[in-house]
């Protein structure tokens, strides 16, 4: 133990003699660390911005959509049902014993007026369920009730970006707001949820009960008055979302009278398998970029490497001279070890500082969310640590076994 | 008194190539304790050689080396290494002290390497360089000391061990002869006040005249092996000398 503090003294006493040399050694090993750092960071912030959107769609979170994509709408079988109905969202709701809430939707764009603003926004119908399904709250005011749609009442529920617009800093709650010609009186202010994991404004939106949206402002389906765009349907718990699938699948097979063999009239869509596919992949990129950082840090261990064997070659008289006064073997060699690991732990202390500082002017100027996760400091610190045993000892091993006759007699 | 060196029959080849070098061709001699020995001869006699076996850097191809009662043939890389430091203080030509760092710490080296605790390293040291005249100039760097000074900041570190014998290679080649002789008697009085066995590699045959006891070399054999009767006294012929440089006089 003594001799550890003995030769860590010998060896910053080294440094301090090639202070420059030194400094320009620790920036392989400062660039790499921060490189890990700051990378990692970036990488982790992707994750929870991602993990953030994809809360903020909601939970357990399957879409009903009529048609199939790949089919555009046109249908193979023969059965008399054109699309999704209201009466599927009743029929799902009380047959899938998997399915907690559903709520139908018809959406469509429209035109908001209020006074001399107006704004370009999308309209949806749905029912309340649609707020618990959502995860909505309420910034002001209240979301309307299921009388409100029995009843086709002409009150509205506004996204922030829609009452930013129209409404500027004032609360809009009890203004009426025109559509289609149609007044309806605002009913509250959704909390902003920002952008859906897709990249939209999941706040520039209007929502009206289902029944006032079909009557008044969207229009009804002539083939079937009520038929809807989707049906947003909620899963008991993680695990049921597979067996909510299923029995929605087989609900809907039945209902729209498809035979067996044939393809079905509609699209269920896991939402948080979409999302969590995307999750991953960041996590993938993460981890890249952290391998990338990696290889710069590796750089700067060659670097240490390069600079301990000029070290040794420069210092062969002062090797000789220790052996000769009596340095063991391995006084030589833990002099030049604690030399390298001094060098490539000091520069990982600094690289962590310049790390952390990179990571927050990349999330300030770049306005790019980072995480820096303690672990991500702590493998730094070790793997940097590690970087100057591993690199270090070769040369160490070279001093350690110089011949001390020759080493002494070195010009 | 004591033999403090016996050799016997010491041999030393080298390989070069495929040629095998004598340099030692069965060398016997003893020194005993507390004796001042100068070797000489012309280079490639095996001197350095000699020096390097008796310093416990090399280790004979045949023979026997005894230091102190220790078979030095016998010992690996690390005990020779701690034979080195606890029996043998080292006095080289060319100084080899450590640059950029003071004369008390290039003196505490040795020390380093033993468990002697830090305090008391200091306090060895610094007793070291007064001894050899050196106090005031404890944390001086090499490059601000006379070469004259440098080597008794390298006495006083061959010398902080309290080794049984002192070996110097040519401690006065790079010295004038003035400064040699000071160190000539710094190694007298050390020899003579605390009976440290003294052996010197020299080529100048004035600096030999201050031992007590010369060897010859030539091509490998002991070629000379005699006692001087009446060796010279070096703090005498200091003193005899015209007072020239104001270098301090070794503190005597």
């Amino acid at each position: 133990m003594k001799k550890i503090v003995a030769s860590m003294k010998i060896a910053l006493r080294a440094l301090e003699v090639n202070r420059t040399r030194s400094a320009l050694t620790m920036l392989g090993i400062i660039i790499g660390v921060a490189a890990v750092i700051a990378m990692v960071a970036v990488g982790a912030g992707a994750t929870a911005r991602i993990q953030e959107q994809i809360q903020s769609i909601g939970s357990n979170l399957i879409i009903v959509l009529p048609g199939s994509i790949s089919s555009n709408g046109v249908r193979l079988g023969s059965g008399a049902v054109v699309t999704l109905s209201e009466d599927d969202a009743k029929a799902i709701a009380a047959e899938c014993p998997s399915v907690s809430a559903v709520a139908p939707a018809v959406r469509g764009g429209v035109q908001v007026v209020y006074g001399n603003n107006n704004w370009a926004t999308t309209a949806q119908g749905v029912t309340p369920d649609y707020m618990t399904i959502r995860d909505y709250t309420m910034m002001s005011g209240q979301f309307f009730t299921d009388q409100d749609v029995d009843a086709a009442a002409k009150v509205a529920v506004l996204g922030e970006t829609v009452a930013q617009n129209l409404f500027g800093d004032s609360d809009p709650t009890g203004q009426v707001v025109i559509i289609k010609n149609v007044p309806f009186t605002v009913a509250g202010v959704l909390t902003p949820k920002g952008q859906s994991p897709t990249g939209q404004d999941q706040d520039d939106i209007i929502l009206l009960p289902i029944s006032t949206a079909k009557g008044k402002v969207l229009g009804t389906n002539q083939a079937n008055a009520k038929a809807v765009g989707s049906l947003m349907v909620q899963a008991i718990g993680p695990q049921a979302m597979d067996e909510a699938q299923q029995e929605m699948e087989s609900l809907l097979r039945e209902r729209h009278r498809i035979l067996p063999g044939l393809e079905d009239d509609f699209t269920i869509r896991n939402l948080t398998e979409v999302f969590a596919a995307q999750e991953t992949s960041a996590h993938v990129m993460s981890i890249l970029l952290g391998a990338i950082a990696s290889v710069s840090l590796i750089v700067g261990g060659i670097g240490i490497m390069n600079i301990m064997l000029v070290s040794v070659t420069e210092r062969t008289r002062e090797i000789g001279l220790r052996q000769a006064v009596g340095a063991k073997t391995r006084d030589i060699l833990s002099q030049f070890l604690v030399e390298a690991v001094t060098l490539s732990l000091v520069g990982g202390i600094i690289g962590i500082v310049v790390g952390l500082v990179a990571s927050w002017l990349i999330s300030y100027f770049a306005q790019w969310s980072t995480v820096v996760s303690p672990l991500s400091i702590i493998m730094a610190f070790v793997f940097s640590a590690l970087v100057g045993v591993f690199f270090g000892y070769y040369p160490a091993r070279k001093a350690a076994f110089l011949d001390p006759i020759e080493a002494l007699r070195y010009e | 008194m004591a033999a403090v060196i016996e050799i016997k029959n010491l041999v030393k080849d080298y390989r070069v190539g495929d040629m095998p070098v004598h340099v030692l061709k069965g060398i016997s001699f003893e020194i005993e304790h507390g004796d001042f020995v100068a070797i000489m001869g012309p280079s490639g006699s095996g001197k350095s050689t000699l020096m390097n076996i008796l310093g416990c850097l090399d280790k004979p191809t045949s023979g026997v080396y005894m230091l102190d009662g220790i078979s030095v043939g016998e010992l690996n890389r690390d005990q020779l290494a701690e034979i080195r430091n606890r029996k043998i203080g080292f006095v080289f030509q060319q100084f080899n002290l450590l640059p950029r760092t003071s004369a008390v710490e290039n003196v505490e080296l040795p020390l380093m390497y033993t468990d002697v605790p830090a305090r008391e390293r200091h306090e060895r040291a610094m007793k070291a360089l007064l001894s050899v005249g050196l106090a005031g100039r404890e944390e001086h760097q090499p490059s601000q000391l006379s070469g004259g000074q440098q080597q008794r900041v390298a006495i006083a570190r061959a010398l902080v061990n309290d080794p049984r014998i002192i070996l110097a290679d040519e401690p006065t080649g790079a010295l004038d002869s003035r400064t040699s002789i000071e160190i000539m008697a710094i190694f007298q009085r050390l020899n003579r006040d605390h009976g440290i066995t003294m052996i010197v590699v020299t080529h100048d045959p004035d600096v030999a005249t201050y031992a007590n006891r010369k060897i010859h070399f030539k091509d490998g054999r002991l070629q000379l092996d005699e006692r001087i009767a009446q060796p010279g006294e070096a703090q005498k012929d200091l003193e005899r000398l015209p007072a020239e440089p104001p270098e301090e006089v070794a503190a005597v």
